[in-house]
């Protein structure tokens, strides 16, 4: 019966490619991250250098795994708020295999070095221009599919992720343009300190707006459905949405403290950093008072749970920012594995966590069955927990050390350490850092398997009950 | 949750007709952008130049010539004499440190702190990348800041470094390079890239993009190395002044 009312297909293809990709991208992440610790492991093959992996790696998770994960949730939650199928089922297929033939050409082009070399914007101009065009062929099918609708209101979750779409169609067409000097390569309209300021204009709204405000999107769709109880307070989410939307815009100032970027850009930035933490906080509250009165269902729900732990890390690092952005902290902190850490306590805690939550409750939806083994979801949940405390605890420490190294003074007056006794003392910690990924991939492998066989079981039921019928 | 549905009649619009939202979010959304980065093309402080004009090389419609790297019979550039663009040569070079991600693990944005200064010098001027399409500052240091590497080491040193990093520094985790010595770079593409950049911006004369053709066939540890050796030597502080307030 609902096959015949939502358009659901493309939403499970959607859904079944984001936890492949999350398996690949973090497995990507722990190749580059073991470089770091063994570097024997460049192998002299300028494809697998850490150079040419770690921009693989970043749009892996990023737009691979990221981007599956927000198509499959979002064409899935304007359909059920709307009460409606989606606007263009085959704009949905184009959108699927444009994105997925993207990250093809992602997997053979930046390994071969192609890259425009803007962090996270590294794909060269033909695809960049192929992103804008399955981008938007996502946002319009989106939005038609919400102006059908047949509720009166928007539903909060649409408002984030069209939230997204707005912004991140900016970001990507400005901090993109490019004079094309060949068919694989081409040059940023602009320079030094202006091409600066648009990539981290760009760069951290990729954080805050693809990786932020559409999986808070995710969040207000999946945790009331998860917890079978509504949203805590409309009115937070109202006020948190236009504070995030217009305040997150301005923080990418606060990547370039302390360089040639005027002071008054970089402290505006930071200013409004500090200020962030309100917005971000009212979603984080919103999103786990949403389970008051219900808290017990922690102990029985395990796909509940990492909702509500993607949460905690949410509010964590969105307090770990602006403390980060502050001048004092940046000055230590900047150019350090802190940033690092600081990233990924962001993308594995809240983003990787939260979307693997989301991506369970749609598997059992999808395919109308429970998970294969909860057993295994659960052992994923700390998985996923643990590989990412022991993560970002080990880029806390080496980032620290390595900010205090370097402005260390002896008795004389002099530098104490050389640079090379910085990056040797780093080496336990990165091999700290890459068991810890090695862990949580663990847990995205064993996702993949629980939800193939979750598939398998539920397709082995569907087509029993149809013969016996 | 009983509470109250607290809404404007704005939000309650925007909630029911999705376009109203789109044009709200249309215009939210451009703000902090424009603010913050359309100033940086007209504010005259934001290049240290407009205050020091001596920091960029005026070429006059001379072609750069370098002493590794002549095109004349005289050399028109010394380091010191300000900041200029890349010749062909330190171009293929730069092309190649993009290629490798160099700078996702190298900064190339000195700040202005003691320690910065005395481990890598002066710090760095927005002037100073005024023809670096695109930037080149990086945001983390698994080594160390490469903005004034110029100079610091000699040619012989970066190409045993380059080739085997922990030959020459036992700690460094840098992967080897071993293809930069058979590479060569292909002088139509840089060409092509030159002309690019000019359309962008960077004034090269005619005779420095036919200089390309030059470059022909060098290896491309060649380019890296030149590019390296260049890095920070444009610009001769002078003690004393302070070129950002």
């Amino acid at each position: 019966m609902e096959e015949t009312k939502y358009d659901f297909d493309v939403v499970r293809w959607f859904t079944i490619m984001a936890v492949v990709y999350l398996v690949v991208g973090t497995l990507v992440g722990v190749y580059i991250a073991s470089e770091l610790a063994w570097p024997a492991l460049n192998m002299d093959l300028a494809e697998l250098t850490f150079g040419r992996l770690r921009p693989l790696h970043t749009n892996a998770v990023i737009f691979a795994f990221g981007g599956c994960a927000l198509f499959a949730t979002s064409f899935y939650a304007v359909q059920r708020t709307g009460n409606t199928s989606l606007w263009s089922p085959k704009m949905a297929w184009f959108t699927f295999w444009g994105w997925n033939l993207i990250i093809v050409a992602a997997v053979i082009t930046l390994p071969l070095g192609i890259t425009q070399s803007k962090e996270y914007a590294e794909l060269e101009w033909p695809i960049d221009l192929a992103i804008a065009v399955v981008w938007l062929s996502w946002g319009f099918n989106f939005i038609m599919t919400i102006a059908k609708r047949k509720t009166s209101h928007i539903y909060v979750a649409n408002w984030f992720f069209m939230g997204m779409f707005v912004m991140i169609t900016y970001l990507h067409v400005v901090n993109s343009l490019a004079i094309p000097v060949g068919l694989f390569k081409s040059y940023s309209i602009f320079s030094g300190v202006q091409d600066a300021m648009i990539q981290w204009w760009w760069g951290h709204n990729a954080v805050g707006f693809y990786l932020t405000a559409g999986f808070l999107g995710i969040m207000y769709y999946f945790v009331p459905k998860q917890a079978n109880r509504p949203v805590f307070s409309y009115r937070l989410s109202v006020l948190h949405f236009w504070a995030l939307m217009f305040g997150y815009v301005w923080l990418g100032a606060h990547h370039l403290q302390y360089t040639a970027l005027p002071d008054w850009t970089g402290s505006l930035g930071a200013a409004v950093s500090l200020a962030m933490i309100i917005p971000s906080w009212g979603g984080a509250i919103n999103g786990m008072m949403t389970l008051s009165g219900a808290w017990d269902k922690l102990r029985t729900d395990y796909i509940l749970r990492f909702l509500i732990m993607s949460l905690a890390f949410y509010a964590m690092s969105t307090f770990e920012g602006p403390v980060m952005s502050s001048k004092t902290v940046n000055a230590l902190s900047h150019y350090t594995d802190w940033t690092i850490g600081h990233v990924h306590s962001g993308a594995l805690g809240w983003v990787a966590m939260v979307a693997a939550g989301a991506l369970y409750h749609l598997v059992e939806k999808l395919w109308n069955t429970r998970m294969y083994s909860a057993r295994l979801v659960n052992f994923h949940f700390w998985t996923s927990t643990i590989g990412t405390v022991v993560y970002i605890t080990a880029m806390w420490v080496s980032g620290i050390m390595q900010g205090l190294m370097w402005r260390d003074y002896d008795e004389f007056g002099t530098l104490t350490y050389t640079f090379a006794e910085s990056v040797a003392a780093m080496h336990p910690y990165y091999a700290m850092r890459a068991i810890g990924g090695m862990i949580f991939w663990l847990g995205g492998a064993i996702m993949l398997y629980n939800v193939i066989m979750t598939v398998r079981q539920a397709s082995a039921q569907r087509s029993t009950a149809t013969a016996r019928a | 949750m009983a509470e109250k549905i607290y809404s404007t009649k704005l939000q309650d619009t925007a909630e029911r007709n999705v376009f109203v939202m789109f044009v709200m979010l249309l215009v939210l959304l451009s703000v902090g952008g424009l603010v913050e980065i359309v100033p940086l093309f007209y504010l005259d402080e934001t290049m240290e130049s407009s205050r020091h004009p001596e920091i960029v090389w005026q070429n006059e419609g001379k072609p750069i010539s370098v002493a590794n790297f002549k095109v004349g019979d005289s050399i028109t550039w010394k380091p010191g004499d300000g900041v200029r663009p890349w010749t062909a040569l330190e171009l293929a070079g730069r092309d190649v440190y993009q290629r490798e991600g160099c700078h996702l693990c190298h900064s190339q944005m000195i700040r202005p702190f003691r320690d910065e200064k005395e481990r890598y010098g002066h710090y760095s001027l927005a002037s100073e990348s005024m023809y670096d399409h695109p930037f080149q500052w990086g945001s983390k240091r698994t080594g160390p800041d490469l903005a004034r590497v110029g100079g610091k080491y000699s040619n012989e040193w970066h190409r045993q470094h380059l080739k085997a990093p922990r030959s020459v520094v036992p700690e460094s985790v840098m992967p080897n390079y071993p293809w930069l010595f058979e590479n060569t770079v292909d002088g139509n593409e840089l060409k092509a890239h030159m002309k690019g950049l000019r359309m962008v911006g960077v004034p090269y004369t005619d005779a420095d993009i036919a200089a390309a053709s030059k470059v022909d066939g060098a290896r491309e540890i060649d380019a890296v190395v030149a590019y390296l050796q260049a890095l920070g030597t444009m610009v001769n502080f002078k003690d004393g002044v302070d070129y950002r307030e």
